[in-house]
């Protein structure tokens, strides 16, 4: 199938779970910036989890499906219609022949995976369809959807039959604990190379999400961060989670796009299984930390893998009545 | 041996940016590649320090993963050959591709075609890739053309520009925001995903810029591998 763009959205990319194995080319991972919504939207399609779909970027685009599709909404709650009909998200809908999907803003959260049964087919780049915009190469030409663009979509696992009207699945999936837009937010942190003075910086105080946060990194405001000893040191390399103290004091964490390498103080690291719920914080949010170490944050990612292998054992069994 | 959050290790071979250290940084790469480790995702190799990446689903292995990198670094592995030959790097110097020539010349004390011909001159390895795609981080500079980076970032390099930053030099291979000071522009597309080998420049790569003319860099630029082939 070959859906219109209409409107292309604030910032709407072509992602999957990112292209690993190339950082020595100063390639990084990159990818979708909160894995667990976009892993939970294919499956509710019957895509492989790691097929390709659109990140949605707080404002969304219009696109027209010119035969029947099956999609899922997953993520940030985003204002969705299709035929003037309303859609939820975390389940799979059916769209008739020659509907128009029209995606509004995010209610809550920033970012929103649609996933398109058969998934989005593009040109693989170093083994990935994931979108890289500081390379300018992956997804469509490198860059963010804009109107007049088409997307093609590859076949689904299971037909999609004909209808007249949106057909919405009446079940859907609970992304609670690790979505929950009602909970405040508070991410584990992980010690740095480099301490803060007082030591306890991070974890003593509220943060505030910067409007100048993107991919790359979260930038975060609150009081101005000072190193316990100076730091000179050459470009090392980092990672998404990664948090970073430039010189004015006001703390990133690096996201899906984060560099390969940096040469600013690394000051802590938030456990990887917190990096969905962070890449779902708006401008404007709250964001506190609190201190973990190495294996309560591995006890915390295999918990997560596990529910999502519940969920996907649960949709299967969905599907398949 | 630091840990990167709980799903990176970063080895750490020597302090100071040396060629000896960066040629050992990339020989325990290699090998930790070669012995291909079932946790492994991704290995990120810098100046003194590499980081080891598992694979999200192996973060369990990260104790076991550390055990096994410590004997790893503790056998010491052969250095990577030195390439005889280095890859020459076509530059336009100077003009609106070397926007910062003039400046730089009047801040180091040294006339335009001095500085020129000292970056020329110089024999670099490429330290490591990183920044951005194909980005090649330089060794070797000439320690009379150290500047700092430029207050305030340009919004917008060039693809194919040439610059200093405090005491590295390197190319910029895609257009975008950058800091460094501008001498150059090369005709050469530094990284196309398309290419079977996509980074004309690797790892311990040696490195000549040779000078050229405004009508040879146009040619080159047209050429298979230029800047401006398609």
């Amino acid at each position: 199938m070959r859906i219109e763009v209409g409107r292309g959205g604030l910032l709407t990319t072509v992602q999957d779970l990112g292209r690993p194995g190339h950082a020595w080319l100063g390639v990084g991972r990159g990818g979708v910036a909160d894995a667990y919504s976009a892993r939970v939207a294919n499956l509710l399609v019957g895509n492989r989890e790691d097929a390709a779909l659109l990140e949605i970027t707080l404002s969304g685009p219009a696109l027209h499906f010119p035969a029947a599709a099956r999609i899922a909404l997953c993520g940030a709650d985003i204002e969705a219609t299709a035929n003037d009909e309303a859609l939820p998200g975390w389940r799979p809908v059916e769209l008739p022949a020659g509907s128009t999907l029209s995606l509004g803003r995010c209610r809550r959260g920033a970012r929103a995976y649609l996933a398109i049964a058969g998934g989005v087919v593009v040109p693989r780049v170093l083994g990935s369809a994931a979108t890289d915009l500081r390379g300018g190469l992956g997804g469509l030409a490198g860059r963010a959807l804009r109107k007049g663009d088409a997307l093609e979509t590859g076949a689904p696992s299971r037909s999609v039959p004909a209808r007249h009207a949106p057909s919405i699945a009446a079940w859907s999936i609970n992304p609670s604990p690790d979505i929950d837009f009602h909970a405040s937010t508070v991410a584990g942190l992980l010690p740095g190379a480099d301490a803060c003075a007082p030591r306890d910086v991070l974890s003593r105080h509220a943060w505030q999400v910067d409007a100048g946060s993107d991919r790359q990194g979260l930038r975060l405001t609150g009081p101005a961060i000072a190193l316990s000893a100076p730091c000179r040191r050459p470009s090392e390399p980092v990672m998404p989670g990664t948090i970073q103290c430039p010189p004015d004091g006001q703390p990133i964490i690096l996201l899906a796009d984060a560099q390969t390498v940096g040469g600013y103080p690394r000051i802590g690291h938030v456990a990887q299984a917190d990096l969905p719920r962070l890449a779902q914080l708006r401008p404007g949010e709250t964001l506190c930390f609190h201190d973990i170490d190495a294996e309560e944050a591995v006890a915390l990612q295999r918990a997560q893998q596990a529910r999502l292998a519940r969920i996907e054992l649960a949709i299967q069994a969905r599907l398949a009545r | 041996m630091e840990a990167l959050g709980e799903r990176a290790w970063l080895l750490r071979l020597g302090e100071g940016i040396d060629a000896g250290c960066n040629r050992r940084v990339h020989a325990l790469a290699r090998h930790i590649r070669e012995q291909a480790p079932a946790w492994l995702e991704d290995l990120i190799p810098a100046y003194a320090s590499l980081a080891v990446v598992l694979r999200i689903d192996a973060v369990e292995a990260r104790t076991q993963a550390r055990d096994w990198l410590v004997a790893c670094v503790e056998s010491p592995q052969p250095p990577d050959e030195a390439i005889a030959e280095p890859v020459e790097v076509p530059v336009l110097y100077g003009g609106d591709a070397g926007p910062d020539l003039p400046a730089m010349a009047e801040a180091l004390g040294l006339s335009v075609e001095g500085i020129i011909q000292r970056h020329a001159n110089g024999d670099y390895l490429v330290a490591m890739l990183g920044f951005a795609p194909g980005f090649p981080y330089l060794l070797g500079l000439d320690p009379a053309l150290a500047m700092p980076r430029l207050d305030s970032p340009r919004t917008s390099v060039p693809a194919g520009s040439v610059g200093i930053g405090g005491h590295q030099t390197g190319v910029y291979p895609r257009a975008g925001a950058g800091g460094w000071r501008l001498l150059g522009r090369t005709p050469l597309q530094l990284f196309d995903a398309r290419r079977e080998q996509p980074a004309l420049l690797q790892p311990g790569d040696r490195v000549r810029f040779a000078p050229v003319d405004a009508g040879r860099f146009a040619e080159l630029a047209r050429s298979p591998g230029g800047i401006d082939a398609d």
